[in-house]
Formats: C-alpha cells, structure tokens, sequence
C-alpha cells in the first residue's frame, strides 16, 4: 500500500526548498539599508551601488536553482 | 509572430525549455535554425541603439534637442552613478564600454516585454555568456595593465596570517576568476528566461483551464489579469538586471584597480 506516492519530477519541491536561503538574505540585505538610511538619511546614496551589489550576489542563489533545475531535468 | 499567436490556444500546458527554439524566420535548407526570431531582435537592437546615438550627437547643440537630452542623460546617468561612484575619478575612461553594455542589455531584456516580441535574446544563455567574457577579460586586463603580472598576486592572495592562506587563496581563485564570469551569465539569462517562462505559465494556464472546461473561464480572466501584472514585475526585473550587470562590472574593475593592501 502506497500512503504518499510521488510520481513525476519533484523539482519544484527543491526549488522552493532552495529559495528559502536567498529569500531570507535578499530580505535582510533591504532591512540592512532601509535601517542605515533611516539612522543616516544622508548617506542613502553611497550605500545604494553597495545593496544592489549584495541583492545580486545573494539572488545568485535562488537563480542558480532555477537553471540547475532545468540543467539535470530527470537526470537525477 | 502571428502563427504563434494563432497557435496560443493549443500549446501544452507546461510550458519547458522547447518553448524557447522558435521557428526560422528565413528557413534554411536541412533541418537548421539560421535567423531566428531571436536573431532577429539582437539585430534590431544593434541598429537602434548605432541610429539612435549617431543621429543624437551628429550636430550637438548648446541647448540640447529632446533627443539629444535623452542619449546625454543615458551617458550621464551610467557615467556619474555606476562608472564614478564606484570606480572613481579614474572610471571615466570606462564610462562608454559601461554605457553599451547597459544599453545594449537594456533593450536586449526589454524585448521580452514588447509586445509582438515577447522574447528576450538574453533568455538564451549564449549572449549573456559572451557579454559576461567580455567584461571577465576587461577586468583582468586593466589589472594586468596596472599591477603587471603581479596582479594575479594582488588579486588571489589576501592580507592574512600565513597559516590561514592555504584555505583562503583557493577560496580566492574559486570567487575571482571562476565565480565571477559565471554568476553574470547565468544571472542575466536565468532572470529572462524564469520571466518568460512565467509569462507563459500565466498565459497558457488560462488557455488550458479555458479547454479543460468552459466553468473555469473566470479563473482563466484572472490567469491573464496576472500575465499582465507580471509584466510589470518583468519591467522592474528587465531594468535592475541591465543595471547590476553594469555595477558589478564596474566594481570588478574598480577591485582589479586598487592599490595593494
């Protein structure tokens, strides 16, 4: 007896599984300068360049998941 | 372009990697692909951005023309907020290879939000890889121009105890000369092509629920109504790709330039 049978491809479970990560990172880097520019509105513009930079490293992550997924599509 | 949308209310439901080989325009003789669609697009944006620039600057005038106003604030905007501020004063001889390379990835991603496009050439990994090349071999040759060949010293080896190196200079290589060239490609491409294929997730769900049964039709008015807010999600993506290729080239070349620790 089968209580829970999977069929088919279950990359999209990873998928999400593998957001997890980059979601709470690209998170805490706009909760970092959302707090810097608060405390120091002046220096929003010299912080700007450096989020981007970091939302890019971090979202790297979760992109990364997306071509794997499509790169070993049933071979695994 | 309109056989494909003809041929929208029966495509299979999961839209995969297929949906990205169109059709030849031009065929060719066997079975090969020669001008794509996605050729296509990559020529029309090449000839936009050559008219557009050489008709803007070919009689500047003091009190600029709209058109003029507009290329001088593209050039501006790349020139003093990604080239200066994240290079410095030495990053104006940047400015013109940042400034392609922001237009050209700009207009390559917006095709796959004009409609009757609806693809961007930047979905296929191929241009994003080459433009990725590029920027990899600019940054270690300005490194190379300007620390000579102890540049490769100056960029693997950190400032730390000798006992910790063994750890950190392949961690080093790993980040700087592999990581690096990679991660731009496969950013730009994955962000068009999880776009598009979202896009098409909306739109073809809204077909295949409308088929499966005609009580559903209002789910599927709800499925477009999302493809179209998508779209402007797409437009928010499409504009901060373009300008974190552009930032993170510029700060590969800004961390090739910096004097020794």
């Amino acid at each position: 007896m089968n209580l829970a049978e999977v069929t088919g491809s279950v990359a999209a479970i990873g998928y999400g599984l593998a957001a997890i990560g980059p979601g709470i990172g690209v998170g805490l880097v706009f909760s970092a300068y959302i707090q810097s520019t608060a405390r120091q509105p002046e220096s929003s513009r010299l912080t700007i360049p450096y989020m981007w930079i970091g939302f890019a490293v971090i979202e790297a992550l979760a992109l990364l998941g997306v071509a794997f997924g499509f790169v070993w599509m049933g071979d695994l | 372009m309109l056989g494909q949308a003809i041929a929208l209310p029966q495509s299979e439901f999961p839209p995969g990697v297929e949906d990205f080989y169109l059709p030849t325009v031009v065929p060719w003789e066997g079975t090969g692909y020669w001008v794509t669609k996605i050729t296509l697009l990559v020529w029309v944006t090449v000839a936009i951005l050559i008219i557009f620039f050489l008709t803007a600057y070919r009689n500047p005038k003091l009190v600029p023309t709209k058109r003029q106003w507009f290329a001088e604030s593209i050039y501006g905007f790349v020139r003093n907020n990604i080239a200066v501020d994240m290079i410095g004063h030495k990053g104006v001889r940047f400015a013109p290879y940042l400034t392609t390379l922001f237009c050209f990835i700009l207009l390559n991603n917006l095709w796959g939000i004009v409609p009757g496009a609806q693809i961007s050439p930047s979905s296929h990994i191929a241009f994003p890889a080459i433009l990725a090349v590029i920027s990899y071999v600019l940054f270690i040759a300005v490194g190379v121009q300007k620390h000579g060949i102890g540049y490769f010293k100056h960029a693997v080896v950190p400032p730390a105890p000798g006992f910790i190196l063994p750890l950190l200079v392949p961690i080093e290589i790993f980040s700087n000369f592999l990581v690096r060239p990679f991660s731009l490609a496969v950013r730009l491409f994955a962000n068009m092509f999880a776009g598009h294929m979202l896009l098409l997730v909306f739109t073809l769900g809204g077909f295949a629920m409308l088929n499966a049964t005609p009580l559903l039709a209002p789910v599927s008015l709800l499925s477009w109504a999302m493809t179209i807010a998508l779209t402007f999600l797409e437009a928010l993506v499409i504009m901060l790709q373009s300008y974190v290729f552009v930032v993170l080239t510029a700060s590969y070349v800004q961390g090739a330039l910096a004097d020794e620790h």
